[in-house]
Parts: structure tokens; C-alpha cells; sequence
């Protein structure tokens, strides 16, 4: 197993896992200042990769009825509404009877119980509102619509502001990737793109890496036990073609391309929405200093992390784990030498 | 546009990201809304009092681009001093007959030219949905009309067009539309703020707009704001209508309408168009200025397509073997046509009306009642199986054991599995090439009909009788290949294209078309398309090799001309308005029109060339007419005639609306086409009374995850599971009035029917604040029927029928219902509750929908009672009868 911590950070995850004269890492840049949450992307990953369906559930969180990256949606649009204004655009609601938002804190764990069995999985149980409760706590609720009849008890003026944020997510392809570190069939492998990608006919469907993410990712299907996600699509780029989900993106939101390039459009983006006046705009997964030495897939979000069910400060979960086996080398030689000191101190 | 055009909207994410300030105007919050600088949620149906808002705007402040609007339209015209406006008449136009629900076009007319038109308000016109041809073939208007230079007349367009907007304040968009008056304003200036000398800007509407009883004055007002502010024919600019497939532009350029023929050429009608003369001469108006002077060539070359040798100018071609029009054949009245029992056959192709056409019901009752139906689609669709799966089944109307019926269902082959072109919005054609073969009995349309025809030839061959002719004349010998004996789509791109007679040869140009029968030609508009035999829609030569314009990629019709009217983006003395903006322009030097484009001009007629007294067709075009359609080259502020409804563009409240017309006392549109039907109830709107049974407004539209009635979408998981349910979207504020929880059931009821769906309460809908009252609006996806993976109650089910008098399409964008919470009753019990709404509301069988609601016309009396009453009084009385 590899020393995470003797690594700072290689530039090259492909040169690091043993492959000679690689092509320059590969990776996405998702732009969710323009994302239209067509799902165009989690059509096309799903007809090149031959995905199956991920059940038929009307999930009420906004348009959004995939509910996660799991084994079936390697592609994941999110949608969030908020009540919050969207910085350069004139209020959608001003001058309009409204009362508060369904989607602030106070309506959350209602919203959350929802009136029928959605039968979901993933999704949150149907009754069990505390997890929204808990989310609306927090520095953003996600703002999903809440059946809260509204105007009662808060005295909340009436809503305004309004933005609805899309985002498609997909597996990050970490610089550092614990999936990877654990699996013990060597069914997941570093590509000479620099990607991450499960050999599904050595997978043994073990699940170590399913825990081992930090970000919830990789999943095993349940009909075949066998864990699945984004290739990046790696039968592609061998090819030379662009993978499914950015060539069918209508408007470059997923920019697929050599991680340094995109990260150099990434800040030039950033810095031109700043300018236009949308100070939210920030990057996330494209720092190599990051507790995954980076993502090959990183995002430009206009909001928290955690607004879009991303972890705020993932951290490859292998990190401590050398250091745990250093610690428990040391104990267990403490023992044995206590056990020996205590034969020996015995016989004297 | 994000919504239902994805692909399409990527350019204005690329318009955004080089600075273009993008508005959307949506009742409900869309994902194109979400994308947009400024997002505009009106009420549905309130489009022209938005708009006319801002034509108002444009003519107080003295926005219009003044030197393009003298030179290329019509506003500085003298009108009939015989016109009165709906200021003057309460919501009504000069002209009006009551009892044929239509009007004269006289007192329309430019002054002193009153015998003009032929329209006189019995009602034809609007029964063939004939209206709108006057408009595409120049109605004839006299190329030497009078005009007043400084505008001031108080009888030309500029004047009159500036006293019927007059009453369209901020305050009344507000009022009508239900949003605040900065918001109006904002984009009013934005609007003009970007248009002009150095800039453009473009208007971008989709089907849903059309599908409204005043729909074709939507356009209009777009179109009036668009030529005011100097937006038409120049690069950036336009009005551009998104089609709702992907060749919906095709099937009207080569129409599967029951009006027109290949090229916009009107189809006959048996009395006013017995000979050929008479209908070549109704299209072309002999002394009439303008290109629609050739129409005969076109019309000759037609019939020499359909029926080649036997077409003779000795035979007048075989016109008499073309059918002829003798009433209002839409879809709609043949749906009440086989209820009641008057069609035998129906041929369904690609269309599912069972799901997507207003009335779901009448739809089902109407094919359940036919000798026999062909369906062919790609799946079993709801169309086909009406029969044993629709909610008639369960109420008793339809009983699959005796409905008579017969259905055949033929596989399809989809658009992957066959060639052909698309022609889209732009007027592009492209060629598709086929990358699979269809599998098992699928075949494509044109073998379908092809081997369809062959055979009914073979049937009747030998057949002396009359009738018969029309079929064994025609020219059926395209060549077929494969073991499928696939026709060729070139051969027949090559006939729409047009060629010589003797020789084969492919035409260049509509203008080598010939009236003497010695050219064939399929679609004249289209000529060109196979010029040089190359098929020119088959040109991809890549972005990074040629221009912006691009005018090698595909061919557009007509001439491969990207931008229509483009002389009008030169100014009269044929300069680029600016050089940011520069397109097409004349070079003085060469001597002709040049720039990025084909120009839309004769190409050496130079700028100042004045056409002599007596000329008539082209040749009669001014050097500054950029207009050539129309008939005086001058595009039209206001249209002396051609649209049935009025001369210019009226607020009228939908067919059912919960408000009274804040404007008029006139409430809906007076010209509408109302089908008298047992089947057909429209609920009732103010003056008349029990409005409030009904009193929230729904509309419907697409979601990106469907296609259309979900035959292609439904049918297929990647779709399916991504919109997987029948919902309607709700906003807090109505959830908590009627008691619906997230994700729980409601059912909605109209006069018609009623469905159910899932709640999806959400932030996105807003109720509205329309004059001093809380409107709530529902939205729901249109997508959901019986068949397929994911199932739904249809939307469309809940409209009724109720048509724009131009073109006869449905209002189907805007309607009246009741919500409640829960599940819907079944069986029995489901016509009993829509029963029990009827009899609230007085939608008895005797009643009439009143469709002239001012008194206006009951004399000098009520006309001076009128003018009195301010129209906050007339909305008042609307709410008492309410």
C-alpha cells in the first residue's frame, strides 16, 4: 500500500501509479454558473455506459429524481431552490402576494415529512424528518419544496428573492483515492488519464470502497452486488473521444479536458463572474492541496459545499491509516514485549 | 426555451456570456428563468397587454428607430377615415357583424382604397383559415397609398397605432399582468436600450404561444415592437418562432395542413376558385407589387409536379383534379365530425391526440366512433389503444367489447433509421442520413405512402370512372432501392427542388420556374435546394472554414438566405446602419446588392430606383421597399387586412379566464371560432355568471425530460425515470388555501374532465396580485397518458375547444379549473362530479357562450354609455355578475 503521507500531492497520479510517458491528466470542469439541468448528461453516461434504470420514483426534490450518484447514475443532477437573491438578477417575486418560502429553515423538517410513502432509496425516509431539521441548521438548507402550509408562526415577510441552482455531479477521480488504496482485488485502477476507474470483471464486491469514499460515489448495485461509477468514460478517451456526458452538455457546462488547462479556465472564469458581479462563485475540488490532493472532476459552484450535498473538506479516508498501522505495530510489540517482560519476570 | 430547447438555448448562453441581457417572461418559474437576468411571471394570457405596454413605451418616449420605421413601414400611411378603433368601439374594431362573429375589412383599408380587400365578414375566411394568406401573399393594398411624412396626421398608422396603446400603462401591465410596474419597465428599457442604429435585439417565442385564442396577435405585437425599434431584417435581431419538432417548419413549408399546398400556395375552394385563372390570380392580384407577381409560374409548376404529363396548359394543368375547400376542415371540426358520425377514416402519423390535443376526451370519443384508424408510431401509443385504455373505459363511454373501431397499428421507423432532411425554425434544411436500419416491420413514411399509392393504383387501373383520374394521373415512379424497395429521398428532394421538363435538369431558382408546363416543381420555395444537381441541405462544411453566417452548412430556403428581408439591414440609401451591425449592403461600385448573406432584393436594383406608375409584380418594388412580400414593400405596423381578429393587436382575456377584461368592455376575443358542441362546455368567464366554480387559471407546457404527448420519451427508461410521475406544481400560498401537502394527491376539474396528479408544492410558482385580486396559477406537463413505463392523467383532457379565428389552433396554453386535494373519483362517480360542476356553473346544454360582451353595438345610445364608463366601472360590473 502506498504512503499517502509521503505524498504531497504528485502532479501526476498516472506517472505515480507506475505508468511510463503517460498523456496529461485528464478531468472535468463542471460549470454550474451555466448548467440548465437538461440531464442531458445522465442520458448519455447512461446510454454509452449501458446503465440501468434507477427506479421510476417521483422523489419531490425539486426536478431532481435521480437523488444521488449510486451504482445506476454515474451522472447526477442536483436542483436546489432557494430563497435567496441570485446577486445580479432583479427579484422574480418582488411586488408579488407571496408569503414566506417554503423551502427556509423553519418549514424544513415539515417539508422533509412528506404526506405519501415516496418509496425511495436514496431519499430520506418518508416520517422521519429530523435529517432536513438537522440540513436546515446548518449555514444553507438545501431548499427542497416543503409542505409546510406557509405564513404560519413565522412572520416572515413574503418571499422575493429566489434562485434556483442546478449542478451535475459525478465522481471526482481524487489525486489521493482511497477506493483505490483499499480495494484488495486490484479491480480498481489508476488509468494512464490519471482517472479512477473499477474493472467490473475482477470486482469481487467486497464494498471496502463504498466506505472508503469520501464523498459517497462509488455504490454497489444490488442485483450484482458489484460496486460501479463513473469511468470517465475510459473506453472513450482511449479513443480519443470526449466522454458521453460532456459531448451531449448543450452548454459546455461539463468541459472535459488536461486538468491544468481546465483548471486555468476554471480561475479565468471565476474571476470574469466576480467581475460581472456574482461574488458566490468559487471553485471546489480544484486545489491540490485539498484533503484528496486535488479532484479530476472539480466544480464552480454558487454556493456552499454543502447546499449541493458535497462535503465541505473531504479528506482521503486513508489518510491516517499507515499511521494507524505504525500505532498498532507499536502496540502490538508493546505487548509482546509486556507478555515476554511478564514470562520473564515470572521465571526470576 | 432551456426547458423544451436545450440545444438551442446554448446560444443564448453564449449571447449571455458576451453581455446580452436575457428576460424571460413564464407564469411559472422555469429552467430557463433560472438562467435569466430578469425573469417576468405574467398571467397567462396576458401577453398583449404586456406588450402592448411596451409599444406604448416606445411611442410616449420616441424610442422608434425613427429614420428605419418612415423608410420601411407603414406608419406614416393614411387609413380609411371610416376605421374605428377599440378605443372608439369598447373592444371592438370598425366592421363588425354579430351574427357571423366576424369582420368586414372595409373600414380597415388605407384611405381612399376602401373596395380593397376581399374580406367582408362572413366568416369564411376564418372557417378555411384563410386569413393569414393575405398576409404571406400581400393582400392587395395599392402600391401608392397616401402618406404624411412628419407622422402627424391623425389618421396615419403612426397616429392611430399611438392612440389604441394609449390606455397600456405601466399601471395597467401591472394590472393585467399582475407584475410590478418596475419590473415592466425594466425590461421595456432594456428592450429599447438595445436596439437601433448599433444594436439589436431578438425575440424568441415557442408553439405555446400560438396556442391561444388571440395567438397570431401575440405575433403581431412582438412584430409591431420588433419593426418600431428597427429589429427586423438586420443581423441579431427578428422574431424567432421555436417549433415544437424537428421539422415542424418543414410539414408547413410542405404542410400537412388542411389549407395550404407546397410553398404557402392557398388550397382552392370550390366557390370562390373554379378555375385556374381565378385561383393563380386570387394568389397573385394582377397589377399587385410584390413577388407573389410569379405565383402562376409556381402554381403551374406545381400541378405539373403532382400529375407530369397529363398536366397540360391546354387542361389548365389538371387543377380540376385538385381538392378543393368547402368549409372549415381543421382538426378540431373533425373531431366533432366523427363523434357525430361524419368520417369513416383517420390516418394517425407521428400524432397522438388521445394525449396531445386539446380535449383529450372528445379526441378519444371522436376515434372510438370510426370505421377504421391506421396508427403509425414507434410505440403502442394512447391513440392506439383508446380503445381498451382510457379513462372512458372506466366511466363507461368507451366499451372496448363493442366500440367499432377498426385499429391498425404499423411500426414506424425513427428519424435514425431513414434519410430525409429537417427544415427547422431558421427555414434550414438538412440531410439526415440513415444510420440503421429499421428493425422488423418498421418502415419509414415514404415508403409507407409511396407503396401505399402504388397499390391503390394497381387497384384501380383500368378504372374509367372519373374520380379516379386525379390518382392514375399522378406521377409515381420514383426509383427504389434495397430489399425493402426504399424510395429515394433524393429523387424526391429532387422533384421538390424543381426541373426542366425536357431535360431533367435540375432548377437553380424558384425564378426558372415557368407558367408554360415546361418546368415541374414540388415546392418552390425549396427551389434551389438541389441547384447544380448537388444536394446543397447536405453541405457540412465546419464553422472554423468559413464565415459566421455559414452559408455552407445545409441550404435554407429560399435562395440558402439565413436572414429574411436583409435589404432592411442597409439603410434607404443602401449603407450598413452602422458598420457593428453591417450585413448586407449595395455596392455602388459593382453595382449590386453584396455582404454575408444572399441579399433578399433583386440584385441589381439599385437603391434609388423608383418604379414606374403603372408596374405591377417585382418590377414595381421600390429601391428601398425591403418588404417584397408584402404588398406595397413596406412591413406593416398596422394590417389593413389580412388578420381576421383586427387590424391591430387588442388585450382580450382568454376564452376562460377568472377576470374581467380590465381594458374593454369586449372580454375575449369576438372573432374566436366556438364549436357548439354537447361535448364542447366552456366554462364560464365574467360577465356571465358562476365563474367562481372555476377559479384558479392552469397551463400547461413541456418538461425537458419528455417529448411532446411521451410517445418518445415515456416509452423509453433513460427518459422515463427522470420525470417518472404526472405532477402539478403548486405555490405555497395556494398549497395552504386548498390544503395540498408535498408529494400528495390532488385532482383538478373542469368543465370537461377531471385528472389527477402529484403535488410538487414549490417557491417557483407565485400567486399573483391582478387588479386588487390573489390570482393563483397551476402548472402542469402535458407529457402523461396509459401507455408506456411511467403513467399520468393527460392535462389536455382538461381544455376544452375554443380556436384563434386566423389559423385555427386550440387555446390550449390557458384555462380555468378547481383544485382539490386527493385522488380523483373513478368509474361513475368521476362523471358525476364533473356533472355537479356543470350544473354550478350553468353550463347547461341550451346555453350559449356569450361572445360579444359590450353593448357597444346596440346603438348610439349604448356606444355613448360606453365611452363614459371608465373600465375600472366595467370591471366592477364584471365582479358583481360574478
Amino acid at each position: 500500500m502506498p504512503d499517502v503521507n509521503s505524498r504531497p500531492g504528485p502532479p501526476d497520479p498516472a506517472a505515480d501509479a507506475g505508468w511510463e510517458s503517460a498523456p496529461p491528466r485528464m478531468g472535468f470542469f463542471t460549470d454550474t454558473s451555466v448548467c440548465i439541468g437538461c440531464k442531458a448528461c445522465e442520458v448519455a453516461c447512461k446510454e454509452w455506459n449501458g446503465v440501468p434504470d434507477s427506479g421510476f420514483d417521483l422523489l419531490g426534490m425539486s426536478y431532481d429524481n435521480t437523488g444521488a450518484l449510486t451504482a445506476n447514475s454515474w451522472r447526477h443532477v442536483a436542483f436546489i431552490e432557494q430563497p435567496r437573491p441570485a446577486g445580479h438578477r432583479t427579484p422574480p417575486f418582488a411586488g408579488d402576494p407571496t408569503g414566506p418560502a417554503t423551502s427556509s429553515p423553519s418549514s424544513a423538517a415539515v417539508g422533509a415529512g412528506t404526506a405519501a410513502d415516496t418509496g425511495t432509496n436514496p431519499g430520506l425516509p418518508p416520517g422521519r424528518p429530523e435529517p432536513a431539521a438537522r440540513m436546515a441548521a446548518g449555514p444553507e438548507f438545501l431548499g427542497m419544496p416543503g409542505a409546510q402550509p406557509p405564513g404560519r408562526g413565522t412572520g416572515a415577510d413574503g418571499r422575493t428573492d429566489f434562485r434556483w441552482l442546478m449542478m451535475s455531479d459525478v465522481c471526482k477521480h481524487c489525486t489521493h483515492a482511497a477506493c483505490l488504496d483499499v480495494c484488495p482485488t486490484g479491480s480498481l485502477f489508476r488509468t494512464e488519464f490519471g482517472t479512477v476507474v473499477v474493472q467490473e470483471d475482477i470486482c469481487n464486491g467486497c464494498g471496502y470502497c463504498i466506505s472508503a469514499c469520501p464523498y459517497g460515489v462509488i455504490d454497489k448495485r444490488e442485483d450484482d452486488g458489484r460496486a460501479w461509477k463513473c469511468t470517465l468514460c475510459y473506453d472513450r478517451l482511449g479513443a480519443g473521444l470526449t466522454p458521453a456526458c460532456a459531448q451531449a452538455c448543450p452548454t459546455e457546462s461539463i468541459q472535459y479536458g488536461p486538468l491544468d488547462e481546465l483548471r486555468e479556465r476554471a480561475a479565468r472564469r471565476v474571476a470574469t463572474l466576480h467581475e460581472r458581479g456574482v461574488p458566490e462563485a468559487r471553485l471546489y475540488g480544484h486545489a491540490p492541496s485539498d484533503g484528496v490532493g486535488g479532484a479530476g472532476a472539480f466544480f464552480l459552484l454558487l454556493d456552499e459545499p454543502e447546499v449541493y450535498g458535497l462535503p465541505p473538506d473531504p479528506v482521503v479516508t486513508t489518510r491516517d491509516l499507515p499511521r494507524m498501522w505504525k500505532r498498532a505495530g507499536l502496540a502490538a510489540l508493546a505487548m509482546a514485549a509486556a507478555t515476554v517482560a511478564a514470562f520473564v519476570g515470572g521465571s526470576s | 426555451m432551456a426547458e423544451a430547447h436545450p440545444v438551442g438555448f446554448q446560444w443564448v448562453m453564449e449571447a449571455k456570456k458576451r453581455g446580452a441581457k436575457v428576460f424571460h417572461v413564464d407564469p411559472r418559474f422555469t429552467r430557463t428563468s433560472a438562467l435569466a437576468d430578469s425573469y417576468l411571471p405574467i398571467r397567462a394570457g396576458t401577453d398583449i397587454a404586456l406588450l402592448g405596454g411596451v409599444v406604448r413605451y416606445i411611442l410616449d418616449n420616441e424610442l422608434d428607430f425613427r429614420e428605419y420605421v418612415l423608410a420601411y413601414t407603414n406608419a406614416a400611411t393614411i387609413v380609411s377615415e371610416r376605421f374605428a378603433d377599440t378605443e372608439d368601439l369598447d373592444g371592438l374594431f370598425s366592421g363588425y357583424h354579430p351574427e357571423t362573429g366576424s369582420y368586414d375589412h372595409a373600414s380597415w383599408q388605407y384611405a381612399g382604397h376602401e373596395g380593397n380587400t376581399t374580406i367582408r365578414g362572413t366568416g369564411k375566411e376564418r372557417d378555411s383559415a384563410s386569413g393569414m394568406e393575405h398576409e404571406s401573399h400581400g393582400e392587395p393594398v395599392p402600391a401608392q397609398a397616401r402618406r404624411d411624412e412628419t407622422l402627424q396626421h391623425p389618421r396615419c398608422v403612426y397616429q392611430i397605432l399611438k392612440r389604441h396603446f394609449s390606455r397600456y400603462t405601466p399601471q395597467m401591465v401591472a394590472r393585467v399582468c399582475g407584475i410590478g410596474e418596475d419590473k415592466f419597465l425594466e425590461l421595456a428599457r432594456a428592450w429599447t436600450e438595445n436596439s437601433g442604429r448599433e444594436r439589436t435585439g431578438a425575440l424568441v417565442y415557442s408553439v405555446g404561444w400560438t396556442q391561444h385564442s388571440v395567438g397570431v396577435q401575440y405575433i403581431r405585437t412582438g412584430a409591431i415592437i420588433q419593426t418600431l425599434l428597427g429589429n427586423m431584417g438586420r443581423p441579431g435581431g427578428g422574431i424567432l418562432a421555436l417549433r415544437g419538432h424537428a421539422s415542424i417548419q418543414g410539414s408547413t413549408d410542405i404542410p400537412t395542413l388542411f389549407n395550404l399546398l407546397p410553398g404557402y400556395l392557398p388550397m382552392p375552394h370550390h366557390a370562390d376558385h373554379p378555375t385556374f385563372d381565378r385561383w393563380v390570380d386570387s394568389i397573385r392580384h394582377p397589377g399587385q407589387k410584390g413577388f407573389w407577381g410569379n405565383s402562376r409560374a409556381f402554381a403551374a409548376s406545381l400541378l405539373k409536379a403532382y400529375w407530369g404529363d397529363a398536366a397540360t396548359p391546354e387542361n389548365d394543368f389538371c387543377y380540376g383534379h385538385l381538392p378543393r375547400m368547402t368549409g372549415d376542415h381543421g382538426t378540431y371540426q373533425q373531431v366533432l365530425n366523427m363523434i357525430d358520425g361524419h368520417v369513416k377514416g383517420y390516418f394517425l402519423l407521428g400524432q397522438n391526440p388521445a394525449v396531445g390535443s386539446a380535449h383529450g376526451r372528445a379526441q378519444r370519443l371522436g376515434m372510438a366512433n370510426l370505421d377504421w384508424l391506421v396508427v403509425r408510431d414507434l410505440f403502442l401509443i394512447e391513440s392506439a389503444t383508446f380503445w381498451k385504455n382510457s379513462p372512458e373505459i372506466a366511466t363507461g363511454e368507451i366499451v372496448p367489447q363493442e366500440c367499432r373501431t377498426e385499429v391498425f397499428f404499423l411500426p414506424a421507423a425513427s428519424h435514425v433509421e431513414k434519410e430525409g432532411t429537417f427544415t427547422q425554425t431558421q427555414r434550414l434544411l438538412q440531410w439526415r442520413e440513415k444510420a440503421v436500419d429499421p428493425p422488423g416491420d418498421a418502415r419509414s413514411e415514404l415508403w409507407f405512402f409511396y407503396h401505399l399509392g402504388r397499390v391503390l393504383r394497381q387497384k384501380l387501373a383500368g378504372s374509367s370512372r372519373p374520380r379516379d383520374r386525379a390518382l392514375l394521373d399522378l406521377t409515381w415512379d420514383y426509383p427504389t432501392h434495397g430489399a425493402l424497395a426504399e424510395p429515394s429521398a433524393e429523387a424526391v428532394l429532387k422533384e421538390i427542388n424543381g426541373f426542366d421538363v425536357a431535360t431533367g435538369r435540375p432548377l437553380n431558382a424558384f425564378a426558372e420556374a415557368k407558367d408554360d408546363g415546361s418546368t415541374a416543381v414540388g415546392c418552390w420555395i425549396y427551389s434551389g435546394v438541389y441547384a447544380d444537381g448537388v444536394n446543397q441541405a447536405a453541405r457540412r462544411r465546419p464553422r472554423h472554414e468559413q464565415d459566421w453566417v455559414a452559408a455552407e452548412w445545409g441550404w435554407a430556403w429560399p435562395a440558402n438566405r439565413r436572414t429574411l428581408y436583409n435589404r432592411a439591414s442597409a439603410d434607404p440609401d443602401g449603407r450598413p446602419w452602422s458598420e457593428r451591425k453591417k450585413y448586407v449592403w449595395w455596392d455602388p461600385d459593382a453595382g449590386e446588392w453584396t455582404g454575408y448573406d444572399v441579399p433578399d432584393f433583386e440584385k441589381t436594383k439599385p437603391p434609388s430606383y423608383r418604379p414606374p406608375e403603372d408596374a405591377a409584380g417585382p418590377a414595381a418594388l421600390a429601391g428601398d421597399d425591403p418588404f417584397v412580400m408584402q404588398g406595397d414593400g413596406k412591413a406593416w405596423l398596422y394590417a389593413p387586412s389580412g388578420v381576421l381578429d383586427g387590424p391591430l393587436p387588442t388585450h382580450y382575456e382568454p376564452a376562460e379566464s377568472p377576470m374581467r377584461n380590465p381594458l374593454y368592455g369586449q372580454q375575449a376575443n369576438p372573432t374566436r371560432k366556438v364549436y357548439e358542441h354537447p361535448v364542447n362546455r366552456v366554462n364560464p368567464s365574467p360577465p356571465e355568471p358562476h365563474g367562481e366554480v372555476f377559479p384558479y387559471v392552469f397551463t400547461v407546457s413541456r418538461l425537458t425530460e419528455h417529448h411532446t404527448a411521451g410517445g418518445m420519451s415515456r416509452t423509453v427508461a433513460r427518459l422515463a425515470e427522470l420525470q417518472p410521475e404526472m405532477f402539478v406544481e403548486v405555490s405555497p400560498e395556494l398549497a395552504a388555501e386548498v390544503g395540498l401537502a408535498h408529494l400528495g394527491w390532488a385532482h383538478l376539474v373542469s368543465g370537461r374532465a377531471v385528472i389527477e396528479a402529484r403535488v410538487l408544492v414549490t417557491d417557483r410558482l407565485t400567486p399573483l396580485r391582478v387588479d386588487g385580486r390573489t390570482i393563483h396559477q397551476v402548472w402542469l406537463p402535458y407529457h402523461f397518458g396509459r401507455e408506456g413505463l411511467v403513467t399520468g392523467d393527460s392535462a389536455n383532457d382538461l381544455f376544452g375547444i375554443t380556436l384563434d379565428p386566423n389559423v385555427l389552433i386550440q387555446e390550449s396554453k390557458v384555462g380555468t379549473c378547481d383544485v382539490r386535494p386527493g385522488r380523483r373519483p373513478t368509474g361513475p362517480a368521476l362523471l358525476d362530479l364533473v356533472g355537479d360542476y356543470q350544473r354550478r356553473a350553468g353550463m347547461t346544454p341550451d346555453r350559449r357562450v356569450p361572445i360579444v360582451t359590450t353593448d357597444v353595438l346596440g346603438g348610439e345610445t349604448a356606444a355613448g354609455s360606453t365611452d363614459e364608463q371608465t373600465p375600472e366601472a366595467a370591471a366592477r360590473d364584471g365582479d358583481d355578475d360574478a
